[in-house]
């Protein structure tokens, strides 16, 4: 007990001083504002300038910028969406959507713009303010996820200190929602979709920020910005390459990703051959499609999450040369993320609930320790990355994964032929 | 005071984080209280910001939104999927739970009142390093590697117990 005594009485330590900084909100520059101080100010008239109200007008550019933003990315799950209709039907020797505009490429225009007409219905025994919360939450919570990711050296919303936290954080209370689209819907079918969404996302949370934690161990930092800027070396210089232990968590982070996200072989929660459509079934018209533009935004922002953790973010292949760089280097590696996942979900059959959680709470939460655990070492044997540390980290993964070939093609040859029913 | 923007969201967080509590406890439906405690929750990790401890606003909600909320509407879905989940309030709770919050209520005003650095909360624009790595440093390298240590091991515990507890016997 005096141990304890002494810890908080001991002079480095004063609570008032180290616990009670100046309220400030300035944590980084604040570009609406320099944008009202440097373009709009200077052409205003003598007059209007000297009383222009400098705090409102901020307020006035974040919500315009925010208005923009909001109106212009459902664009991309609109354009996922017809996507993962004609990826799926190729791996189904289809054609996929044909009829409306060139090869169907207006069919989720048109199913939108159905779906804003359709009768918006409320389970008239669910619980009605939940009811109607819970697409709002979800929508802006995979939403709020885009202001840290970093598309270019430019386009950053906001340089948070602590990007990639502040991204866990506000993904996790997507749950929320979901629990709250179930519980007040009233339904057996939305309450068990809701119910098996809650355990999956929080248990696969854990392998999720473990394997970040492997990344941000490697850069010593969680901004955004400072992770890219340290992959600026060319393609080696990239995380997953930087270390073996970075390798396996770039695979535990994805696959941890796409049971987030809710996709095939991970869609449980809404596993339409079992419980209808999970925790959205009693949602209809403009609701449902907030849904739907919420599941594919998040789709593409845990692709860019992955990209910007471990593939380099905006920097390109080769250092100095911009391919596979900048905005459209970005955008073009979250899009190959996304497309392996459309790939796995039309390839994978779905988990049984146990196989989930043995996947979670005995493979990927062990693995994941040992990678941290690993990073830690390594750190200790090359505190600096230099070529040497990249050639043997790169030729422990060239082994490791030839060894994992043979292993699984060893596997694969002592398992029975299926026999011709 | 000079009424700013950055008073106008103070407040608005206030307001909404002092709402919600009140929400919290008058409410007789315990899934209305839960979700109104998320709203709570996310105004206080909002008057973090203000005080510039952006680490402990995001641990706010990753802990007690993205956690323990979801474990207490897990609890209450799994035990009872009806809507009709109310609450009944007796009297000798009302008491004690009076004299509980009165007892907290003192206890913050007395550490408020002995705080000599209020004088220093003021608006001075003034920026301040990020904390991330001074909590690093304080828990894992400073006086408080113990009493961490000390929680983490009654974390390990309470998970090895709550295995123990939910697994099924199986007799051979």
């Amino acid at each position: 007990m005096s141990d304890f005594r002494a810890l908080f009485a001991s002079p480095n330590f004063n609570i008032s001083e180290s616990f009670l900084p100046n309220i400030n909100l300035q944590n980084q520059r604040n570009w609406a504002e320099e944008f009202i101080q440097n373009v709009v100010i200077p052409r205003l008239p003598e007059a209007v300038a000297s009383h222009f109200p400098v705090e409102i007008g901020t307020v006035l550019v974040m919500f315009a910028c925010a208005g923009v933003f909001v109106g212009v990315f459902p664009l991309l799950p609109l354009v996922l969406v017809l996507a993962e209709r004609k990826v799926s039907a190729r791996f189904q020797n289809r054609t996929g959507p044909m009829r409306v505009g060139p090869w169907g490429t207006l069919q989720t225009l048109a199913d939108g713009v159905k779906l804003i007409f359709k009768e918006d219905f409320i389970p008239p025994q669910g619980d009605k303010l939940l009811f109607l919360l819970a697409p709002y939450i979800i929508f802006a919570c995979s939403f709020a996820v885009f202001a840290a990711i970093p598309f270019s050296q430019g386009i950053l919303v906001s340089d948070f200190n602590i990007g990639i936290f502040y991204i866990m954080a506000i993904s996790s209370v997507i749950v929320m929602g979901v629990i709250m689209a179930g519980w007040s819907s009233n339904s057996k079918w939305s309450l068990l979709g809701s119910l098996r969404s809650a355990a999956q996302i929080v248990s696969y949370e854990i392998p999720l920020g473990l394997s970040i934690l492997t990344v941000v161990m490697l850069v010593e930092s969680l901004s955004m910005r400072e992770i890219v800027a340290s992959q600026s070396n060319g393609v080696f210089s990239w995380l997953i390459f930087r270390t073996p232990f970075a390798f396996i968590a770039f695979f535990i982070f994805f696959i941890s990703s796409i049971a987030e996200v809710n996709r095939t072989p991970f869609d449980l929660p809404e596993a339409e051959s079992e419980i209808v459509a999970g925790f959205h079934t009693e949602y209809s018209g403009m609701r449902f499609a907030l849904f739907f533009i919420a599941e594919y935004a998040n789709m593409f922002a845990v692709s860019a999450i992955a990209v910007t953790l471990f593939l380099g973010g905006w920097e390109g292949i080769l250092p100095g040369y911009d391919i596979l760089g900048g905005f459209p280097g970005f955008v073009i590696k979250s899009l190959a993320l996304v497309f392996l996942m459309m790939w796995l979900r039309w390839t994978l059959p779905r988990l049984r609930v146990d196989q989930l959680m043995n996947l979670c709470w005995k493979y990927f939460i062990p693995i994941a320790f040992f990678n941290i655990l690993g990073t830690g070492i390594w750190g200790l044997i090359f505190p600096e990355d230099t070529v040497i540390s990249t050639a043997i980290s790169c030729a422990i993964i060239y082994i490791g994964l030839i060894a994992a070939y043979k292993v699984a093609g060893r596997g694969l040859a002592q398992r029975p032929a299926p026999q011709p029913s | 005071m000079e009424f700013t923007l950055k008073t106008f969201i103070f407040y608005g967080f206030a307001l909404m984080t002092i709402a919600s509590a009140l929400v919290v406890v008058t409410v007789r439906n315990i899934v209305h209280a839960a979700f109104s405690l998320m709203v709570t929750l996310f105004g206080v990790a909002g008057l973090y910001v203000f005080l510039q401890a952006d680490f402990l606003a995001a641990t706010q909600v990753i802990v007690y939104v993205g956690g323990i909320l979801v474990l207490i509407l897990f609890g209450v879905m799994m035990t009872s999927g009806r809507l009709e989940m109310h609450i009944r309030i007796e009297r000798g709770q009302l008491l004690l739970g009076g004299v509980v919050s009165l007892a907290l209520l003192m206890l913050l005003l007395t550490v408020i009142a002995n705080t000599p650095a209020w004088k220093n909360l003021t608006d001075d624009g003034t920026k301040l390093p990020p904390t991330t790595e001074r909590i690093g440093e304080l828990i894992l390298n400073g006086p408080f590697l113990l009493p961490f240590e000390v929680v983490s091991v009654l974390l390990l515990v309470a998970l090895i117990g709550a295995a123990l507890i939910s697994r099924k016997e199986v007799r051979e």
